[in-house]
């Protein structure tokens, strides 16, 4: 990259000087529509070029994982869904694994079904949500409202099938909270088709836009030797080559029982994190029903652990670890053999791509495509502070 | 980049004719899913105020409160929860938890008003439109976080129970003990109930954490005999449970018995002892039974000079007289005596009241005089022939064989009556060999026997006839021969307990070589001396006393069986504690005045 029109860097820090007239800084956020959550740039644009970027976050910092030492096991339950708002089902099906396996408590094969079920309907909610944002944020809002809507007919199956539209508290250590409610199958076939016509339309008017070809092809590029300092993981990983994907690596839940191969990139840009992204969509909708044709029918959905009110779990800690749509999501849970956990540490995969790698990327590049940029790396605030 | 790139963006126009994706409200409305949780239900009827809702709520949103109309009762504690909807998270634990599954969440959600304080209500109370809806969260089958069944009690029952005398119930062991202890939802409703009012939920807590010191402790604080109330308790805290709503009530008569088990006689004495400030007052106690030996113990750690007067040869009054060792073995009666005894009570066996010692010295010598000789007559059947030298009483059979007398009752026994005592009296001639049948005037769920009584007495093969009513006794040949007749039950209108009347000729006729008798029993207060008789008032049987046990005369107080129609252990062990107190009260006061 040429940066000799770029102030010079020392230590890290941009040497830019705001009273030579040349540079404006603008605070972008916490509220600003780009940012699928509360999250603040500082920018620094020579013209309409960004010459520094500081991301800031605390707007959404909420305290979760120290509440959680302050309450039951069980009672946490419905409190890690809030953790990340577009894709909960992530940290439902962690929290209870972690728990599972401190605890020693065995799931029922039925309610591993229902809960890759679930996990892989969310994955699509939430590229779906992305994919909207993606749009939106280059100035296409048709296609974001599009993305909404459709969005929302895969929240009502959550509705249907766990009572809940964003938080949907279905998963609980020891199994699911219910079976699927009757005629779910034909609903959901209907709600797959609706999406996949949202599909077929993004792919023409997104995919085949002039404008949205020419602003994201070349921007953000990471290149393969990015993946391991960044710490880059999921589909922005994976469009630079990298074949990483925990579902495909350490199988959970019935992951082991499914087919499919891990989408993998090479242009490394904007687009072409698009592009997996967008296979990654028609992958859900394909698991979706393979899991579906499949899963058992009958059988008990739930164990119950000890009298949750009094229920203490051994000494010990575990990581468990899950794909996110942003890529590997991760628990450490530890336990002192009280009824609370002593620690929970949440890993979101969007705090590597929105602060480190997003504050180097953003250097260079329109100030206009700063949003689109951002939305590209697929970054959620509310997993960053927790 | 072509041509095509530059048109496609163009189709978005064929989109532009679509309906739109939305419900214009309030047009049209969209109701919740099947299954949405949404604003609370709760059936007011179902709901006993446990507050388990309250205590699984991770937000504080629930509260129990009071509602007009609801009355407090043993077994409904008369709160409800509240819901503060700008704290609740509608996540539904409450009703994953709730014990009798009367709080569930309707598909109802959306509710506009300018007013925040309407958002916090008690559901079920205020009449709310979705109050009827059977579409919302409800908890799915397959779906509890409480365990229903209680754990399995090793016991020796049937054919190789009448084998001996040997206890039937052979306790739970340590794992048994903490699981089952893990069931309880610590709501307490037992503790209202217990006459006692014992610690419950903390001494199931303590097994829980395997503390059995303080769990030990925490029994003699309410209750000096729980080796006995871990036995043949009538445990209403078990009927009041609230787990018992969906499944079966918490072990907890089981859960006391563990604890006591593991104390033998020394090691409780040891843990138990203390020094107390002698005061130099003294009390007799008239009657070794469970309300005499309870407000002995607790006069003892106050300070008090107890002597305890027994006229049989030990001590127990009708658990060891009147309870059969399968049930209450003696050694743990002995060991239950001798726990009290070493607290500094006094005890004198062998001395009846107003024939070996009359109640004027008693009143002469100490400060107050505790009263609890309990109901021992029997009553009579009132029938023609009763006075057969085959017709014999539940209590004195049971009372020799606990003296170790031998007792024939021969190979055919019929046993009239339905309470404990009767059924007790039909185990043992069972155990002494005899086909045994119970005949009984009302019906089965009418029995005041415990029901596990009836379910053990059964599967040791004895029979019930139910609606039978003797009608008189009359002599074969030396042996006794039973003439009885069929009830039917006749209703006597709502709040009433249905009446057995005779059916005209269904007459039948049975031949055994004993009858006994067990139809209650009444007291027996020839000890009084008539110098005090018209100081001490009665109510039909019972002495009439003030809430402490005190009567008119100040000085005397009563306790146990002659003061509470109750009429089981646990009450008269509640009532000499109380009497204890009184008797602390009067003194303190008197002492106060001089």
């Amino acid at each position: 990259m040429d940066r000799s029109k770029f102030p010079e860097i020392v230590d890290g820090k941009s040497q830019y000087d705001l009273d030579s007239g040349r540079f404006v800084k603008i605070w972008n956020g916490p509220q600003h529509p780009g940012v699928t959550g509360n999250m603040a740039l500082e920018v620094v644009i020579s013209g309409d070029e960004v010459v520094d970027l500081k991301t800031h976050v605390g707007y959404l910092h909420r305290g979760f994982e120290k509440l959680m030492e302050q309450r039951l096991y069980i009672q946490n339950f419905p409190l890690v869904c809030r953790i990340c708002v577009p894709e909960p089902d992530t940290n439902e099906y962690l929290y209870a694994a972690a728990v599972e396996e401190l605890s020693g408590l065995e799931v029922p094969e039925r309610a591993q079904w229902l809960r890759t079920l679930t996990l892989e309907m969310s994955r699509l909610a939430s590229f779906i949500m992305w994919l909207g944002g993606q749009a939106g944020s280059f100035g296409m809002g048709t296609v974001g409202q599009w993305a909404v809507a459709v969005r929302d007919y895969v929240l009502d199956l959550f509705e249907a099938i766990t009572g809940g539209r964003i938080y949907h508290m279905y998963i609980t250590p020891g199994g699911v909270r219910d079976i699927l409610p009757e005629g779910f199958d034909a609903d959901l076939e209907d709600v797959l088709k609706k999406v996949e016509k949202f599909m077929h339309d993004a792919e023409i008017v997104l995919f085949h836009n002039a404008v949205f070809k020419k602003r994201t092809k070349g921007l953000g590029i990471i290149t393969p030797d990015m993946i391991d300092p960044y710490g880059i993981l999921g589909p922005n990983a994976r469009a630079a080559g990298s074949t990483r994907d925990v579902r495909k690596d350490s199988p959970y839940a019935v992951y082991d029982k499914l087919e499919f191969n891990v989408i993998v990139g090479s242009d490394s840009d904007a687009y072409d994190r698009a592009r997996c992204r967008f296979q990654e969509m028609q992958q859900s909708i394909e698991l979706i029903r393979q899991i579906m044709e499949i899963m058992p029918r009958k059988g008990s959905f739930y164990n119950r652990p000890p009298n949750v009110l009094h229920w203490q779990i051994p000494p010990g800690e575990t990581y468990v670890k899950a794909e996110s749509t942003r890529g590997e999501y991760g628990y450490y849970v530890v336990s002192d053999g009280s009824n609370k956990p002593r620690r929970v540490y949440v890993k979101g995969p969007s705090y590597t791509h929105a602060v480190a790698l997003f504050e180097q990327m953003a250097v260079g590049t329109n100030y206009a495509d700063l949003p689109g940029l951002m939305v590209s790396l697929h970054t959620y605030p509310p997993e960053i502070e927790r | 980049m072509g041509l095509k790139d530059i048109i496609s963006p163009f189709y978005v126009w064929k989109r532009a004719l679509e309906k739109p994706f939305t419900h214009p409200s309030p047009l049209t409305t969209r109701p919740g899913s099947d299954r949405y949780r949404g604003f609370h239900q709760n059936d007011m009827h179902k709901c006993i105020g446990c507050g388990s809702c309250e205590t699984i709520c991770q937000n504080a949103a629930i509260d129990l409160v009071h509602v007009d109309g609801i009355e407090t009762t043993e077994a409904d504690s008369g709160l409800r929860p509240k819901i503060d909807y700008g704290r609740c998270c509608w996540c539904g634990l409450c009703v994953d938890i709730c014990t009798t599954a009367s709080l569930t969440m309707s598909n109802e959600y959306t509710w506009v008003d300018a007013d925040p304080e309407v958002y916090r209500f008690i559901p079920g109370a205020d009449e709310k439109s979705w109050n009827d809806t059977d579409k919302g969260y409800r908890r799915a089958e397959g779906y509890n976080l409480l365990e229903t069944e209680r754990v399995d009690m090793d016991m020796t029952l049937g054919d190789d129970g009448i084998k001996s005398f040997m206890e039937v119930i052979h306790g739970y062991t340590k794992e048994q003990a903490m699981a089952e202890a893990m069931r309880c939802v610590e709501c307490g409703v037992c503790v209202a109930t217990c006459p006692a009012h014992m610690d419950i939920p903390d001494y199931i807590k303590a097994i829980r954490e395997d503390r059995l010191e303080d769990a030990l402790e925490l029994l003699y604080r309410t209750n000096p005999m729980p080796a006995t109330c871990g036995r043949i308790c009538t445990h209403r805290c078990e009927t009041v449970c609230a787990l018992g709503h969906q499944g079966d009530p918490v072990a907890i008569r089981w859960l006391k018995r563990y604890i006591i088990d593991q104390f033998p006689a020394e090691k409780a004495i040891a843990q138990l002892e203390q020094e107390f400030e002698d005061n130099g007052l003294k009390v007799a106690i008239i009657g070794a039974g469970p309300a005499g030996l309870s407000a002995a113990y607790y006069l003892v750690r106050l300070g008090y000079n107890v002597t305890v007067y027994e006229s049989q040869n030990k001590a127990g009054g009708m658990i060891r007289y009147g309870v059969p060792y399968y049930r209450m073995p003696e050694d743990i009666m002995d060991d239950e005596v001798t726990v009290i005894e070493k607290m500094g009570v006094i005890l004198k066996t062998g001395i009846k009241i107003g024939r070996d010692l009359l109640f004027e010295k008693l009143m002469h010598d100490n400060n107050a005089v505790l009263m609890a000789t309990g109901f021992e007559s029997p009553y009579e059947l009132s029938i023609p022939g009763e006075h057969h030298s085959r017709v014999i009483s539940g209590i004195d059979m049971l009372d020799d064989i606990a003296n170790g007398k031998s007792v024939e009752v021969g190979n055919v026994v019929a046993v009239i009556g339905g309470g404990n005592v009767a059924f007790d009296a039909a185990r043992t001639a069972r155990r002494l060999g005899a086909d045994v049948c119970i005949y009984y005037r009302r019906r089965i769920e009418d029995m005041p026997a415990d029901s596990e009584e009836i379910h053990e007495a059964q599967a040791e093969g004895v029979k019930i006839i139910v609606q039978s009513i003797p009608v008189h006794i009359e002599d074969n040949n030396g042996s006794p021969r039973m003439i009885w007749n069929r009830a039917e039950m006749v209703d006597q209108g709502p709040g009433k307990r249905p009446k057995p009347v005779l059916i005209q000729g269904a007459s039948e006729t049975a031949d055994v070589d004993t009858i006994i008798t067990a139809i209650g029993q009444a007291s027996d207060y020839d000890y009084i001396p008539e110098s005090m008789s018209g100081r001490i008032h009665f109510n039909k049987t019972r002495v009439a006393t003030e809430r402490l046990g005190q009567t008119a005369e100040t000085k005397v107080f009563a306790a146990g069986d002659i003061v509470n129609s109750r009429g089981d252990a646990i009450s008269a062990i509640a009532d000499g504690y109380r009497a204890a107190k009184g008797i602390d009260a009067y003194l303190t006061t008197k002492k106060g005045e001089k």
